[in-house]
């Protein structure tokens, strides 16, 4: 069972035509830059706009086809906004608790309690909307949608109106929501730090089409798409941390591509962890490095390579079916003699522990 | 003191405001959500009909209101002239502006947002109306009361026309002041005159403890 969703609309002056199945569980980022038609597509989904000739079916339901259209508040599904938008007029606790009401669902359950324990609100519940921080209403707004037990969540920007250390304080809760929900998320975003954090699957929108879609480590790894730009181009490694050493203070992830060593961090032996390594920490040689300071390095084959701008040029590394991305000068580049096909070293400075 | 007829009169124009008011408000909700939603480009047309009892003379609504509701009216006969449903229809036209325009800029000041979420928690349209549109709205609802009240209090114009001055049943405490002044009853004219004005004082300073932000009737 799968999400499926054909639309061909115009709105305000943009078209969004486009035909996706996206998986039934995890976190699909939906990614693009503004005006590329995220938002429209979140709504359409959600039954808040109404566009003749869509099609969309959640889990073999049909929610809209050509001969109906479910009404938004019919939908089993939750949603946030940019904006939390909480009900003024009502206090944590109701707000929360809101849409059970309205469906007639028992209230007081402990599937609520344990969303108000997996969000911290349990301090918050008989304040007002008003009296809250930007971060807590946001948690509150997520609270709101998941108890109304939805099949499939939306959440539309749900960081973009925060300053960076509000966005820092949710983005824990939103790992957890990924951790242990079991519905499908659709998360609408133009920060690829938040796509590299939390999502799964991803599509990639511009100008209401899909450039793109498939999993977030396949598709970071792509040089074509905006992800592997600029100082941005980065990619994604999934690795699964075996061993902490305290004398050190070291962890040690393992990929099917080999280990990275990291600075020592909480998690369990045998947890996932993605790693986020940038084109500009990664370099390259001929020969392995014994006297360097560097310790992750690794075997790797050229596969690709593209000019970014005059000097630099970016240079796409496989090792056993993981991507590296190395950024060069063009200089280095011509004088290492690097071309497809090529095994050489990557020596990478650091990553980033991104989830 | 109040002599019996000044109370009866106050009674009947505290009874027509009232009576008044709870229509308007049934009235104009409809009509001010419609006014706030609507994307038809000629809505304007229907906001001045509205607005006219701001800027029009109270005769000639009343002029006209005699007409229509007089034995001979386009209303096919109606009775309704010179009698107290005759002046709530007169004060539930001559105040709507009141009424309308407060609540339909609160219902603007709501905005979509609070209905759509509510559509995406299970909420009809009809319940997210009484349960989220409404709440939100009630400084709109709190001013759009209380000048629709005292809008009607303070009626003359267009009870003259088509009220007439009947004890008991048209004749309202604005009437019963100009009787007096007429007959150079000065001091009855007083007593009458503060008793309204303390009224009205103390519904319009309860506007601004209720919603601290004022906003007036605009036109």
């Amino acid at each position: 069972m799968s999400i499926e969703l054909r639309f061909d609309f115009q709105q305000g002056g943009f078209s969004t035509k486009l035909e996706l199945e996206l998986a039934s569980n995890g976190i699909t980022a939906i990614f693009g830059p503004s005006g590329s038609g995220k938002t429209s597509l979140l709504r359409a989904i959600a039954g808040l706009d109404h566009h003749q000739g869509s099609f969309v079916s959640v889990s073999g339901i049909i929610w809209q086809d050509g001969n109906h259209f479910v009404p938004v508040h019919k939908r089993p599904l939750g949603v946030v906004f940019q904006q939390a938008s909480l009900f003024s007029h009502l206090d944590i606790m109701e707000n929360i608790e809101f849409g059970r009401k309205q469906a007639g669902l028992p209230m007081g359950n402990n599937e609520t309690s344990s969303i108000i324990e997996m969000l911290d609100l349990r301090n918050l519940l008989h304040r007002r909307p008003a009296n809250l921080s930007g971060g807590e209403l946001q948690r509150v707004a997520l609270a709101r949608a998941l108890t109304v037990e939805p099949e499939l969540l939306l959440l539309d920007e749900p960081l973009a109106s925060l300053d960076e250390k509000r966005k820092n304080e949710i983005l824990p809760y939103l790992e957890t929501l990924h951790r242990e929900s079991k519905i499908p998320i659709l998360y609408v975003t133009h920060s690829l730090n938040e796509v590299s954090r939390l999502a799964d699957q991803m599509v990639v929108l511009e100008g209401g089409e899909v450039v793109a879609s498939g999993t977030v480590v396949e598709l970071f790894s792509r040089m074509d798409l905006v992800m592997g730009q600029d100082d941005q181009a980065s990619t994604l490694v999934d690795t699964e941390v075996v061993k902490h050493d305290d004398r050190f203070g070291l962890s040690t992830l393992v990929c099917s591509g080999g280990d990275f060593t990291v600075a020592k961090f909480d998690a369990a032996i045998g947890s996932v962890a993605r790693l986020r390594v940038f084109a500009r920490d990664v370099s390259v040689t001929l020969s392995r490095q014994m006297d360097t300071s560097i310790q992750n390095i690794f075997d790797v084959k050229i596969v690709d390579f593209k000019p970014q701008g005059t000097a630099h040029v970016l240079v796409s590394l496989d090792f056993s079916g993981q991507a590296l991305f190395a950024r060069l000068t063009q200089k280095s580049f011509s004088e290492l003699d690097l071309n497809p096909g090529k095994k050489v070293f990557a020596q990478v400075k650091s990553v980033a522990l991104v989830a | 003191m109040l002599t019996p007829d000044d109370i009866e009169a106050l009674t009947l124009t505290l009874k027509l405001a009232a009576v008044s008011t709870v229509i308007l408000l049934l009235l104009g909700t409809p009509l001010a959500w419609w006014l706030a939603h609507t994307r038809w480009r000629a809505k304007f047309l229907i906001e001045s009909v509205i607005a006219l009892p701001l800027v029009l003379p109270p005769t000639v609504l009343g002029f006209y209101l005699l007409l229509a509701l007089g034995p001979n009216g386009i209303a096919g006969g109606s009775t309704l002239a010179f009698t107290f449903f005759g002046l709530v229809v007169g004060s539930v036209i001559y105040s709507l502006p009141f009424v309308v325009q407060p609540l339909q800029d609160a219902f603007i000041n709501v905005g979509r947002r609070p209905l759509e979420i509510a559509a995406t928690l299970r909420t009809s349209p009809i319940r997210a109306f009484f349960s989220v549109a409404i709440p939100l709205a009630r400084p709109g609802f709190i001013t759009a009361a209380i000048l629709g009240f005292a809008h009607t209090l303070g009626e003359f114009g267009v009870v003259l026309m088509i009220g007439g001055n009947i004890p008991g049943k048209t004749r309202v405490a604005s009437i019963a002041i100009y009787d007096h002044v007429e007959s150079l009853e000065y001091a009855q004219a007083h007593i009458l005159a503060a008793v309204l004005l303390v009224i009205s004082f103390v519904m319009l300073v309860a506007v601004f403890i209720l919603n601290r932000r004022f906003r007036t009737v605009r036109l």
